[in-house]
């Protein structure tokens, strides 16, 4: 399939460091619009360092540093008069373990267009909360219970609401660590069923260490490996015929 | 695949493979006694080789049993996946090269006693080449060889040459004898069927090199 459009979001040379030790190494990738990219590797390669680049949310940890460039929309994302706010609706993100706040369901998912200041009126906020919950596919389940306790529900819906709460402010790119590790098979899957629907009009990039999730949900996958980017290839290539031999050691159970 | 999964899958993969070589050697049983049977007009040997036929689709069936279950339990990926596949298509040519033997042996069975013909010179050559190239390949695709396998496939051509040589005769013959053409007709036959065992190797010597490098070529074209 040949790139129509230019990718969202586009890596150069980026380096990320932890005080003096260096967590990311060089990275250059391209993430394409409406498309889902997975992010695979061992443990402490370097993978939610990468994803949280992408909003800038390591800047809440003290002591690090970025090198090179992170362009969203061609936009340098680092650069000193980013909005960070803006930036993080814009580029919103899901977390491993459900993190509803402890209020009802319906202020969960205006929290963030209240916040940001998106909608004020009752009637524009039923009109996001119904739109936010269709779309993370809960809208029939708790149509009738908006205004119960968030965490009264069951985990994989906790963690649907958590994305209709991201929803809700309308990103362009939805990060996601790890988004079902806390979650029974069942849940699982109705979160990579979600994943595919949310393509449709959504940029995804998701960290797994599930990988048949990889192949089952993504369409580019890229392998981190010691902080840097081993392979960056097309996902039904990647868990075919991997270009690197690392790859092909790491998708085989051979090492890691 | 997970690294826990690794041992186990490598220990079904063998087991596997353990099973493919002794389907070979069942198939290259049939091809050497169906040319024992047509050389020495050996009835017996040749109800024999169409008795066996049987086991060997049986083989068939359970190594692809085995590795639908290996892909099922343990979703092998990369080079695992691909020699999983080649294992399947691999089974599959066996399986015919033990029909073509088969097919030897049926006509064997409608020869009678029909006197041979000078012609049936290539034959043992023919016989032998394809064995050789079926044990090879074999052999090539234990290694993991592709090289190997590409040289194996490139002899294809010298069967194709025996085989042309051979029906060129056998339809001269035709002409000067008519008497001879039934016989000749049988010949050619067999002749086919030799030379479809040698192709069915070049097939394996594909699936050897896909296995390998993830190409999917049909060599010798
Ligand atoms: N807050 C932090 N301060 C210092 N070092 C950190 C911090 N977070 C991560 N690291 C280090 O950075 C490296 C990359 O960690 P990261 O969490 O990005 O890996 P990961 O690939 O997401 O691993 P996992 O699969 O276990 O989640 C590791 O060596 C880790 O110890
Ligand atoms: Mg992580």
């Amino acid at each position: 399939m040949p790139d129509a459009e230019p990718p969202i979001i586009q890596v150069r040379d980026l380096d990320f460091f932890y005080g003096p030790s260096l967590a990311l190494s060089k990275i250059n990738l391209d993430i394409r619009r409406r498309q889902v990219t997975a992010l695979i590797g061992p443990s402490g390669c370097g993978k939610s360092t990468f994803l949280r680049c992408l909003n800038r949310m390591n800047d809440t940890i003290p002591g690090t540093r970025v090198a090179g460039q992170i362009l969203l929309e061609g936009m340098d994302i680092y650069a000193p008069e980013v909005d960070l706010a803006h930036l993080r609706q814009r580029v919103g993100m899901v977390f491993q373990k459900p993190n509803p706040f402890p209020q009802t369901i319906f202020d969960n998912v205006v929290f963030g267009p209240r916040a940001v200041g998106l909608a004020r009126q009752r009637a524009d906020l039923d009109e996001i909360v119904e739109r936010s919950l269709t779309q993370a596919a809960l809208w029939d389940v708790v149509k009738d219970h908006l205004d119960e306790d968030a965490q009264s529900l069951a985990l994989g819906e906790q963690q649907r609401l958590c994305i209709a709460r991201m929803l809700a402010v309308k990103p362009e790119v939805i990060l996601m660590d790890e988004p079902c590790s806390a979650l029974d098979p069942i849940a699982t899957l109705e979160i990579e069923e979600l994943i595919a629907e949310l393509k449709a009009q959504y940029t995804i990039v998701i960290v797994t260490h599930n990988m048949q999730q990889a192949a089952r949900v993504s369409d580019e996958t890229g392998l981190f490996w010691l902080g840097e980017l081993v392979e960056f290839s097309p996902t039904q290539r990647m868990f075919t015929r991997p270009e690197q031999q690392l790859t092909e050691d790491y998708i085989t159970g051979r090492m890691g | 695949m997970p690294q826990s999964l690794r041992a186990a899958f490598d220990r079904e993969f063998d087991d596997i493979c353990d099973k493919l070589v002794h389907l070979s050697q069942m198939v290259d049983w049939a091809i050497q006694r169906a040319m024992t049977a047509l050389l020495e007009q050996d009835s017996l040997t040749a109800e024999a080789v169409v008795a066996n036929d049987g086991d060997v689709n049986r083989l068939r069936f359970e190594i692809e049993e085995a590795c639908i279950v290996l892909i099922a339990t343990r979703q092998p990926a990369a080079s695992d996946l691909r020699s999983v596949v080649a294992v399947m298509h691999i089974v599959v040519e066996l399986e015919r090269m033990g029909d073509h033997a088969a097919g030897i042996a049926r006509i064997v069975l409608l020869m009678e006693d029909e006197p041979l013909l000078k012609t049936l010179k290539k034959f043992p050559k023919m016989g032998e080449l394809s064995r050789q190239m079926l044990a090879d390949v074999v052999q090539s695709f234990l290694k993991r060889d592709p090289e190997w396998a590409r040289e194996i496939a490139g002899r294809d051509a010298r069967l194709d040459k025996l085989y042309h040589a051979t029906i060129d005769r056998l339809l001269k013959f035709m002409v000067k004898k008519p008497d001879a053409v039934q016989r000749c007709t049988y010949l050619m036959w067999v002749a086919h069927n030799l030379e479809r065992i040698a192709d069915r190797s070049t097939n394996i010597a594909e699936q050897v090199v896909y296995m390998m490098t993830g190409d999917m070529n049909e060599l010798n074209v």
